[in-house]
């Protein structure tokens, strides 16, 4: 199971407390702990579940290079950060 | 009852409500966020405000006890794409540009218009949204371009009241369309619009053109105003064909248009200098109003600021109350203005307020 958190500021709007979860990829990943906080999807994901711009998935240090299908893989003792780019402004 | 002025903000939505002789910030919800659209439903009484955080994508509330309290609602989003089996290159709302009521033959049928120029309805009171596709679908949304935005948008909504199946919204840029079904099909109207801003051969190309803003009048709804990109229009057909208003001074140039809701010949405006240098003209900041359809036009300057201003007045952000007597404006710049007496003297309620997006008295 991969250790997730997320940022402060995505907390400001909705309780998403860190988490574990199962899954080979960070799709995967993420779609699991959606399961149990449906709200949060969209907060990360656009539309069409791709990850918003001005959002950052990083595994562990590595920022993940899949921003569209988050295909980047995920190991059991692997942490998963959500965080805000800094990029919004 | 008490008047009540929902102003969306840059930094939240602000309540304000009478005190004595001026007014005061009666409540502030969603502090620091974008508030970008605000809906006051005198159906029920419940009061919607669209978000736009940014980084976390659109938002919508709704509160049912006047603000106290919100309940998150799903925000309008595109279905997955066609094609490519993830729909990855699909689009995705970027913003909540106006929500609007249904008719009151339809309790709960809420409108939004958005970036990237969807329109979305729900049955529900919000719960549950559905693109149109009626409108979505249409071959001539591939010309729609960005005005005000990268993206073009969906920015007025205007349902008719005698039949809430009639339809009139804007598009910033891609002209007026009209249903009148409930939204399945849609016909482009607009004819008599002038787009300047293109070849002169497309001038008058129905499909591109940018009406900043349209108010439907609530009890002659065949009467639409139009703020455009290049001048005031006015329809007397729901938006089919529009006439060309030349009279307005001190220019004809602006984004808001409020409509008297008992009277369709009595519109305001809020000039400035055209369009890229978007300033109160010579400085001075007014209102023009026309009681007579457009023939002619009063400067009303009364409590506003005469020089050096900076303001512009948005186009949700300039709105007349149900009895046509009350006006609210506010500005990019963070001034709001209060009006009695169709607007012939103006109150300053707050110099010093975020970037102002809409004002909505409460109905």
């Amino acid at each position: 199971m991969a250790r997730v958190s997320f940022t402060g500021n995505l907390q400001r709007h909705l309780a998403c407390p860190p988490a574990e979860a199962g899954g080979a990829t960070v799709a995967a990943v993420l779609h699991a702990v959606f399961q149990g906080n449906p709200r949060l999807r969209s907060y990360v994901l656009d539309d069409q579940g791709r990850l918003r711009r001005h959002v950052n998935v990083f595994v562990n240090d590595r920022a993940v290079g899949d921003r569209r299908g988050l295909s980047d893989p995920v190991g059991d003792d692997d942490e998963v950060f959500v965080i805000q780019a800094l990029s919004g402004g | 009852m008490v008047a009540t002025l929902h102003v969306a903000s840059r930094k939240g939505l602000l309540t304000f409500v009478p005190d004595g002789g001026g007014w005061r910030l009666d409540r502030t919800a969603f502090l620091g966020d974008p508030v970008t659209a605000v809906l006051p439903d005198g159906r029920d009484g419940a009061l919607y405000a669209a978000l736009n955080l940014g980084h976390f994508g659109v938002k919508l509330h709704r509160s049912d006890d006047g603000g106290t309290t919100w309940t998150e609602l799903p925000a309008p989003a595109f279905p997955p794409a066609d094609g490519g089996g993830d729909g990855q290159d699909g689009p995705s709302v970027s913003l909540i540009w106006t929500l609007a009521a249904g008719g009151t033959d339809r309790p709960g049928e809420i409108w939004a218009g958005t970036l990237p120029g969807g329109l979305f309805r729900s049955p529900d009171r919000g719960a549950g949204w559905s693109l149109v596709d009626g409108l979505w679908n249409r071959p001539e949304r591939a010309e729609w371009f960005g005005g005000g935005y990268d993206l073009p948008g969906i920015h007025s909504i205007c349902i008719d009241p005698r039949d809430s199946g009639r339809i009139t919204v804007g598009v910033s840029c891609g002209g007026v369309w009209i249903s009148d079904d409930g939204g399945t099909e849609w016909r482009l109207g607009g004819t008599g619009l002038r787009a300047a801003y293109m070849p002169p051969e497309r001038a008058g190309d129905r499909g591109i053109q940018d009406p900043h803003r349209l108010v439907q009048c609530a009890t002659a709804p065949d009467t639409v105003w139009c703020q455009h990109h290049n001048g005031i229009f006015r329809s007397a057909d729901r938006g089919d064909t529009f006439t060309e208003i030349t009279a307005a001074q001190p220019s004809a140039f602006g984004f808001a248009v409020a409509v008297h809701p008992r009277d369709p010949q009595t519109a305001w405006f809020v000039p400035a200098v055209k369009d890229e240098c978007r300033v109160p003209v010579d400085g001075r900041l007014v209102v023009s109003r026309t009681r007579n359809g457009g023939a002619s036009f009063d400067v009303l300057a009364g409590g506003l600021p005469q020089a050096t201003t900076f303001d512009l007045v948005y186009r949700h952000a300039l709105d007349v109350d149900a009895d046509g007597r009350s006006l609210a404006m506010g500005t990019t710049t963070g001034n709001l203005w209060v009006a009695d007496g169709g607007g012939e003297r103006w109150t300053a309620v707050s110099t010093h307020l975020p970037p102002i997006n809409q004002v909505a008295w409460a109905p």
